[in-house]
């Protein structure tokens, strides 16, 4: 199975990059953008059967590597094969 | 005095520091490969600047699980100074041996220039050869050095005077102009609880010997003279 996870900004995180998307998108004349904010997505492949231990494993993955908690938050879904 | 300098696949300051330590300490230190799973004994562990696995994911998050580090972490947590310059702070606060978070700087560009630092605290193991608010001048070259961490760790460590150096002006002044990169209170290194774990953005190997232009940065190797056994 594959899981698919968003790793976000937590709010009040200050997103330099985000920032400059929202510049760029004003400069290409695309009005009304009010906010942007990057976050990345990681799509992982499972060799797993079950969807409550891939959700487990994962949980863990992104705890341990894929987000920093400091100041990101991370949201996954498990996707059967 | 034993000191290592670990070297992960992109480090590209690790001869430098080895240089600084070796003219300030009298021996040189263990080169000491990321895959490793022991580490050698050491008085004094350094993580060096660069960009350990392309900055790949996050600064130093890579790094920070490299097999070397369960050893490093160990002993940090025993007790053994450890100094993280750049990358290596990076690598540390990923490791959450120090709080915080280094995040894109707010210009979004990588910056490398000489900055003004004030000298928040002397009782180091690291720092003792400088005076107490002391304005020395260090290189820094990063393109995500911007200091980052919630409200309660920052009253935290601000409470418990674990701030090490601030960015500042030429006459010690803390402001925006002196903030090369949005760092939370200008701040440019951390310690621990022990004050024997210091993370740093800045290069104090790159100043450290006159025909470098500068040895501001020399005091900090000195300091540990004085001071690790």
């Amino acid at each position: 199975m594959k899981a698919r996870i968003k790793v976000t900004l937590k709010t009040g995180v200050l997103d330099p990059q985000g920032k400059a998307i929202k510049n760029a998108l004003g400069a290409l004349g695309f009005e009304g953008v009010e906010d942007v904010r990057q976050g990345k997505f990681i799509e992982v492949e499972l060799d797993q059967s079950d969807p409550e231990a891939a959700k487990t494993e994962v949980d863990r993955m992104c705890r341990d590597l894929l987000a920093n908690m400091v100041i990101e938050d991370y949201d996954f879904e498990i996707e059967a094969a | 005095m034993k000191t290592s300098v670990i070297v992960f696949p992109g480090s590209n300051c690790d001869r430098d520091v080895a240089v600084s330590l070796e003219q300030s300490l009298g021996t040189a230190p263990d080169m000491v490969w990321h895959g490793m799973t022991d580490m050698p004994s050491s008085d004094l562990i350094v993580l060096p600047g660069g960009f350990s696995y392309g900055d790949y994911l996050r600064c130093g998050a890579m790094a920070a699980h490299s097999p070397i580090m369960r050893d490093v972490v160990k002993m940090a947590r025993d007790g053994v100074p450890v100094l993280g310059i750049c990358n290596g702070f990076q690598i540390l606060t990923e490791t959450g041996l120090l709080p915080g978070v280094l995040i894109r700087n707010n210009s979004l560009h990588f910056i490398c220039r000489d900055v003004s630092l004030r000298v928040e605290r002397n009782d180091t193991l690291f720092a003792n050869r400088y005076e107490m608010r002391e304005v020395i001048k260090v290189p820094i070259a990063h393109h995500d050095g911007n200091y980052f961490a919630d409200d309660d760790t920052l009253a935290r460590v601000e409470g418990e005077g674990r701030v090490a150096f601030r960015y500042c002006g030429a006459e010690g002044q803390i402001d925006d102009q002196s903030n090369p990169n949005g760092s939370l209170n200008n701040i440019a290194g951390v310690y621990n609880d022990t004050g024997r774990i210091l993370g740093l953005m800045p290069h104090p190997e790159r100043l450290s010997d006159p025909a470098l232009g500068g040895i501001d940065g020399k005091g900090m190797f000195e300091s540990l003279l004085q001071t690790v056994h």
